[in-house]
């Protein structure tokens, strides 16, 4: 790739991008597990969940990491679609009719819900344990920010629930091509597994979602 | 010939005068086309037509006609080849098409692949991919004995299924990123499965996919479309191979 700054081979910008995904889906899970502390009735556990989250040192190093790859993973993603749509700058007048799953083809739209939904997930939670944005919910006694009732509050509007829903489907579709597509440039693909990887991978898109939008439904209900 | 009946077709073939004029759509009606006839005939009779006018005939490519050269290009209808599996344009009859059925026809559309004329592209940056390592280097001497080297079943039906690509630019055609990945894939793995080819595997691997991205081809999305538009059925495990010996060669 001569138009780049740094010279990178399209395969390991490609091979970058999958083990960034691959990792990415691994914090997506350790995320979920935590959310689904908000489903307990009591604000501590979500609540000592968030803290340890917010000042374990381990994790503080991880957070450099994940904001690190979820950077790289974004800025890969733009290059190599700005590639894409480069090598092709004529169109061809007839729409495709070769058959591709669906969601194959979108990748770069639903990673632009995802990359939405991050930012208004930073404005809305993030920041305000960084303290760069004040929180509408009073602190709790120990000075820590109550990220259990704002969570609360903020599902029990009906408009700030759907649009999560609506943007968290759109994850759903992004890893839905994800996890085949992240083994297949890595290099594995066999016929005795890639049935089990394709079943991996959509059992993966679906139950991640579904467990993140349980929660507002939790609250609306 | 039992099922033969005449068709008529609307064709809208895209017309350019050379590489650098402006190209347009430019539409035909074409009758008493045999559903027998194949797409390439119909299109000799189209020009027949043409130059009996004193019009300019359609320039398109065309060689063997019997599916192995690979030099058959044309996007038909929104895909390469047309409208069936597993085959080249050439392969390709008038009873795929409905009776009065309007065809739109197209040269494969990659910045790689500029249009010569008409339907005609310039393909030889599968050329240039092939120059920098789609061999491999035998000094001279006396010719080894066939069997010299042992290969199992596997890796010999692999490598030849991988040979079996004719570079025809399907591939290329119908990626949504316009990616030579499957070709490159395919030409790559028909050595990397051999002993023979293994010497020289890193250095292939390495020079191949550096040209391809020089000569400006797209990414692989990993959409798998190379794999359904093929007429030689190349599998995108090839893909992976080729993925593999790359990470192979930058870290190994
Ligand atoms: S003309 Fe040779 S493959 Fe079609």
């Amino acid at each position: 790739m001569n138009l780049l700054i740094v010279r990178m081979s399209s395969i390991a910008m490609k091979i970058w991008m999958s083990l960034l995904g691959l990792f990415l889906m691994v914090f997506l899970l350790i995320h979920l597990s935590i959310n689904l502390c908000l489903l307990r009735a009591n604000p501590t556990w979500f609540n000592d969940a968030a803290y340890f989250m917010g000042t374990n040192y381990v994790i503080k190093v991880f957070e450099v990491v994940l904001f690190g790859g979820f950077i790289l993973h974004i800025l890969i993603g733009i290059i190599l679609q700005i590639y894409n749509w480069i090598a092709r700058p004529v169109r061809y007048k007839a729409t495709s009719k070769t058959y591709t799953p669906f969601l194959t083809k979108y990748m770069i739209y639903t990673g632009a819900v995802v990359l939405t939904f991050l930012v208004i997930h930073m404005f809305n939670f993030y920041f305000i344990k960084l303290d760069w944005v004040k929180s509408p919910i009073p602190a709790l006694a120990n000075g820590h920010p109550d990220f259990y009732t704002l969570a609360a509050w903020l599902f029990s509007k009906p408009l700030y629930s759907i649009t999560y829903i609506i943007l968290i489907s759109g994850l759903g579709f992004h890893l839905y091509h994800a996890f085949r597509a992240a083994l297949q440039s890595l290099g594995l693909n066999h016929t005795k597994y890639n049935c089990a990887i394709e079943i991996i991978g959509i059992i993966y898109s679906i139950v991640i979602p579904l467990g993140f939008i349980i929660i507002p439904i939790y609250f609306l209900i | 010939m039992t099922n033969h009946k005449n068709m008529k077709f609307t064709l809208k073939i895209w017309r350019q005068k050379d590489a650098k004029s402006k190209g347009k759509f430019v539409t035909y009606k074409i009758t008493d086309i045999s559903s027998e006839c194949s797409f390439l005939e119909m299109l000799d009779i189209l020009n027949e037509q043409l130059i009996n006018k004193n019009e300019e005939p359609v320039v398109f490519d065309h060689d063997c006609r019997e599916g192995i050269c690979g030099m058959c290009s044309l996007y038909i209808n929104g895909r390469p080849h047309g409208p069936d599996d597993a085959i080249t344009t050439c392969q390709l009859h008038m009873r795929k098409f409905r009776d009065g059925d309007t065809i739109v026809i197209e040269p494969w559309r990659a910045r790689p692949f500029p249009v010569i004329r008409d339907l005609m592209i310039d393909r030889s940056a599968f050329d240039k991919i092939i120059q920098e390592g789609g061999f491999i280097s035998v000094n001279t001497g006396g010719a080894a004995d066939a069997n010299s080297i042992l290969i199992s079943k596997l890796p010999a039906d692999l490598s030849m299924d991988a040979a079996a690509c004719i570079g025809c630019g399907a591939c290329v055609a119908t990626c949504k990123n316009a990616s030579a990945m499957l070709f490159v894939a395919a030409k790559v793995s028909h050595f990397a499965l051999l002993p023979q080819g293994r010497p020289e595997a890193k250095e292939r691997v390495r020079r191949m996919v550096a040209k391809m991205d020089e000569l400006g081809f797209g990414n692989c999305t990993n959409t798998f479309a190379c794999e359904v538009e093929c007429p030689k059925l190349i599998s995108v495990s090839n893909i992976a191979r080729m993925n593999r010996e790359f990470l192979c060669a930058k870290v190994g």
